[in-house]
């Protein structure tokens, strides 16, 4: 006998069915066609075309400098987070809400603003190139990009769990003589380091991917301030197809292995938290 | 009949939830499903409803066969253990969701609301959201919205569950006069036995997906037809004496037993109340130490120490205590006035021996 | 050390502060004024030049036009991926969510890649496109589709925590007193999600009128036809007349706005949503 599913909610069918449709359409063909393309490579030639010099010099830039801002935003973004939950200071509320103002705002704007900003008549620049910090078109600049797309993914990952952080458990601490700084690495920070790491990952997973603000801010000097998409761009443009699918292969490779990490991440830090 | 069950049986996997139950529901009757957690009571109220499906058997309303009907057209009132009170709406939109289906004309729905407003004391609640009433208000709320479009059956999971205990009882009296007034077949899923007991006009336990008894209040209560609902309903002390020579022996405690083989285990089971204690030690047969006493308001609750290290809960009124001038650790004789064999859940059992004078069931007894 | 001990001295609080406000300001407050400042750097009049200037208003049309047919789509998507991960259970369920999720993980301009290799001349649908003269890559369904792909989620993933929290109650209840499948979700589940629902809407509808790099893949940049906002910014910053940078600044001051937009719709419902809540915990069962 058939086993029938009986669901007393009416929808399934069509609902899961216009999912799955559209997730084909949009996703899953696309995927498809990638993979296929791939593999249509040979082996050598995928390594040639995703192994040259200028590609090793992008893979460097995008890894490096995102790795840079990602960590920045771990530093800072865990600052600003302890602030917003912990303190009261005038304009804390309007910074607490402009925190998802990188996550709003388009990258190309993100990336002319800043790119201004740090040029040598920038209203920042104007001050720091004399003193040796170029912003604009060169490295320094792609990692203050990545810093700013990545802001708000280690503060908003941050938050609740400091928020949900139970008050007596530092009183224990300081019952026990600890001081301040003592309790807060002792007792603080390790409760704390699942949602930094899990936001750091986001933070790097964006920044990897990230083209709108670089291109805007880096020159897109090749070997210098070349990322890697924009690298497939280029070879796109040169018509260089299977150059192009061999260093988007190459970044989604690398993706899907972040992500997965990422997973792994909020599953431990999540056990934590109960 | 209004409603019937035939060998219905619901799987969830491997596991039976509900196992081969049979039963049937009288029109106009208030009936309770009790069992303890996970008993499959919950289930089987879904069922009737259609919100879940038989993997076998039927399910019959008015005599009409209704596996294949769907929730909407079986005309079932069902009032959730939460309430499930629509949250964006206020009172009167809730009340008012089952007959806008149903298309009824404005003022007809108008008028069957003030009606029910009324019938439920929620007179001039009605502009009001669910998080603005309170646990009490929700429920009838949540009652009046089920009973709006006047269907054949009422059925309620565990609904006196969220609320306050002292709510718990004026609810509890208020739905004995809502049936009393409307007399719609009502079908009600505890597990709290003193609700059923006081509640309902029939019970039907169950325990583990099996149906174990079916009857009215007295009956369960005097003549449970297994151990377990002889456990479940009401207290019990239950002893496992060794027949030797006609008779089961437990430390001092002795039971004839004519005709059963020597080494044979019995299970003896009997009320508190049927425990008879007295300070003339000459009085009765045997000794005790009374070890605690338990205050409970117009009873007392006495926990009786044998010399042998058995322990036996009984039960008295006040004026029984103070009259033989007990106090802890005092020590009487008492005798137990009724027993009965536990044979186990499938066997039926012996009726209870009687030795005399026989107390008035006391309903809503729990250890 | 405080009295208490159990708070950080005020010195330390105040340089923490201090440190974070700095930290704001550079990466947060700076950028934005700065590109009112640019934009605004040759004058009003100047900034009105370049916002009606054809090609720009092209830019706006095309941007506004792919944002409404994505959006509306999404947020088909988005209701029936919802309405079928959270009241249902089936295996796989994971899956479909990382499935979901996907675009988050993938750059944009791989995204576009992908449409390039399955739309474009060399594409497998390539020839027969050509064929038929129906253009998607260098044109404006390319434009959508690449918008679509990036976007897509972010309706999905703020109704599917909502609708799940919400559990099927309420819908069993509406079935128990006759409602068909559409009155259930129209009366009892619709209005419950609606401040999930409006958050998911402005999100996607800042990320696809913000998007670059899959549209930048896909378009062509062929100015006053396939230009998008962000696109149109790209063109006038590296064009080389006097102004154009400023005329930049123009158009992206407009982006900027929907931003600020968007963030002030958003702290508006956490603060409606925070207001209700307080509301239902502070009712004290009688």
């Amino acid at each position: 006998m058939a086993r029938q599913q009986f669901r007393v909610l009416p929808g399934f069918g069509l609902t899961m069915g216009f999912t799955l449709f559209y997730l084909s359409a949009i996703v899953l063909i696309p995927f498809a066609g990638l993979v296929v393309r791939t593999l249509e490579l040979s082996w050598a030639d995928f390594w040639r075309l995703a192994t040259t010099d200028r590609a090793l010099a992008a893979y460097r830039l995008t890894f490096g400098a995102s790795l840079v801002a990602a960590v920045a935003n771990a530093m800072f973004g865990t600052l600003l987070a302890w602030v917003l939950v912990r303190y009261e200071f005038p304009g804390r509320r309007f910074i607490d809400a402009m925190v998802d103002f990188p996550f709003a705002l388009p990258t190309a704007v993100a990336g002319l603003t800043l790119a201004n900003l740090f040029a040598a008549n920038g209203w920042l620049g104007q001050y720091f190139v004399p003193l040796g910090i170029k912003g604009a078109f060169t490295p320094l600049g792609v990692v203050i990009a990545l810093t700013f797309v990545g802001l708000p993914f280690v503060v908003r990952t941050l938050q609740p769990v400091l928020q949900n952080l139970e008050p007596e458990v530092e009183e224990a601490a300081a019952t026990l003589g600890a001081g301040r700084l003592r309790t807060f690495v002792a007792v603080i920070a390790p409760s704390l380091l699942p949602a930094v790491l899990t936001g750091f990952a986001l933070a790097f997973a964006r920044a990897i991917g990230e083209f709108g603000s670089i291109v805007f801010i880096s020159g897109n000097l090749p070997f210098k301030t070349e990322i890697a998409p924009y690298l497939i761009v280029m070879r796109l443009e040169e018509y260089d197809y299977t150059g192009a699918i061999a260093l988007a292969v190459v970044l989604l490779v690398f993706s899907f292995l972040l992500l997965g990490v990422i997973n792994l991440l909020e599953h431990w830090s999540s056990r934590f938290q109960h | 009949m209004s409603i019937e069950l035939k060998g219905v049986t619901k799987r969830f996997g491997r596991v039976a939830a509900v196992n081969n139950v049979t039963f049937s529901v009288k029109e106009g009757e208030l009936m309770a499903l009790l069992g303890p957690s996970g008993g499959g009571k919950t289930t089987v109220l879904r069922m009737i409803a259609g919100l879940e499906m038989p993997t076998s058997g039927d399910v019959f309303i008015r005599g009409r066969r209704v596996n294949n009907l769907s929730v909407q057209q079986r005309n079932i009132g069902f009032v959730f253990q939460n309430y499930a009170l629509f949250k964006n709406m206020n009172v009167f939109k809730n009340i008012a969701f089952g007959l806008k289906i149903k298309k009824w004309k404005a003022a007809d729905i108008r008028a069957r609301i003030d009606e029910l407003l009324t019938l439920f004391g929620l007179e001039g609640l009605e502009q009001r959201y669910p998080h603005q009433l309170s646990g009490g208000q929700r429920q009838r709320v949540a009652i009046a919205r089920a009973l709006a479009p006047k269907p054949n059956v009422l059925l309620l999971d565990e609904p006196f569950g969220a609320v306050d205990a002292k709510i718990r009882q004026e609810l509890r009296e208020w739905l004995v006069t809502l049936h009393h007034d409307l007399n719609v077949t009502t079908i009600f899923v505890t597990h709290d036995q003193e609700e059923a007991l006081e509640v309902a006009n029939r019970i039907v336990i169950f325990s583990g997906g099996v149906l174990e008894q079916v009857g009215t209040p007295r009956e369960v209560y005097e003549q449970p037809a297994n151990e377990f609902v002889a456990r479940f309903i009401g207290a019990m002390n239950v002893l496992e004496p060794e027949v030797r020579g006609g008779v089961a022996r437990l430390g001092e405690l002795e039971f004839p037993a004519s005709g059963q083989p020597d080494g044979q285990k019995l299970r003896i089971g009997f009320r508190p109340y049927a425990v008879q204690i007295t300070s003339d030690l000459t009085q009765h047969r045997y000794r005790a130490v009374l070890r605690h006493t338990f205050f409970l308001g117009v009873l007392l609750r006495v926990e009786l120490e044998l010399p042998s290290g058995l322990t036996i809960r009984a039960r008295m009124t006040k004026e029984e205590y103070a009259h033989q001038g007990l106090e802890d650790g005092k020590e009487v004789s008492f005798q137990i006035r009724q027993y009965r064999v536990l044979a186990g859940a499938a066997a039926a059992l012996p009726p209870e021996s009687e030795l005399g004078y026989q107390a008035p069931p006391l309903l809503g007894e729990n250890i | 050390m405080s009295p208490r001990g159990t708070e950080e001295s005020p010195v330390a609080k105040w340089v923490l502060i201090a440190i974070a406000l700095a930290f704001s300001f550079v990466f947060l407050l700076l950028p934005l004024v700065n590109v009112f400042a640019q934009a605004l750097a040759y004058g009003w009049a100047h900034y009105w030049q370049s916002l009606v200037k054809p090609d720009s208003l092209a830019a706006i049309r095309l941007t506004l036009l792919v944002a409404a047919v994505t959006v509306p789509l999404n947020v088909l998507f988005g209701l029936a991926a919802a309405w079928a991960i959270a009241k249902f259970d089936f295996t796989g369920k994971p899956i479909l969510i990382t499935l979901i999720d996907l675009p988050f993980s993938i750059s944009p301009v791989v995204a576009g890649l992908m449409l390039v290799v399955l739309f474009g001349l060399q594409g497998f649908f390539g020839q027969w496109l050509d064929a038929h003269n129906f253009k998607i890559i260098f044109a404006v369904p390319g434009i959508v589709l690449a918008t679509i792909f990036v976007t897509f989620p972010f309706v999905a993933r703020e109704l599917i925590p909502v609708m799940q929290a919400t559990g099927t109650e309420q819908e069993e209840a509406a079935l128990t007193l006759g409602a068909n499948g559409w009155q259930t979700f129209w009366h009892v589940t619709l209005p419950s999600v609606k401040w999930g629902l409006i958050y998911g809407i402005i999100l996607c509808n800042a990320r696809a009128m913000g998007e670059f790099g899959a549209v930048s893949v896909v378009s062509g940049h062929i100015a006053g036809q396939t230009e998008t906002m962000p696109l149109r910014v790209e063109a006038l910053y590296q064009g080389a007349t006097e102004g154009s940078a400023a005329a930049a600044f123009a158009v992206a001051s407009l982006l900027a706005l929907l931003a600020l937009l968007t963030l002030g719709i958003k702290t508006f419902l956490e603060w409606r949503q925070a207001r209700t809540q307080k509301l239902i915990v502070g009712r004290v069962d009688s």
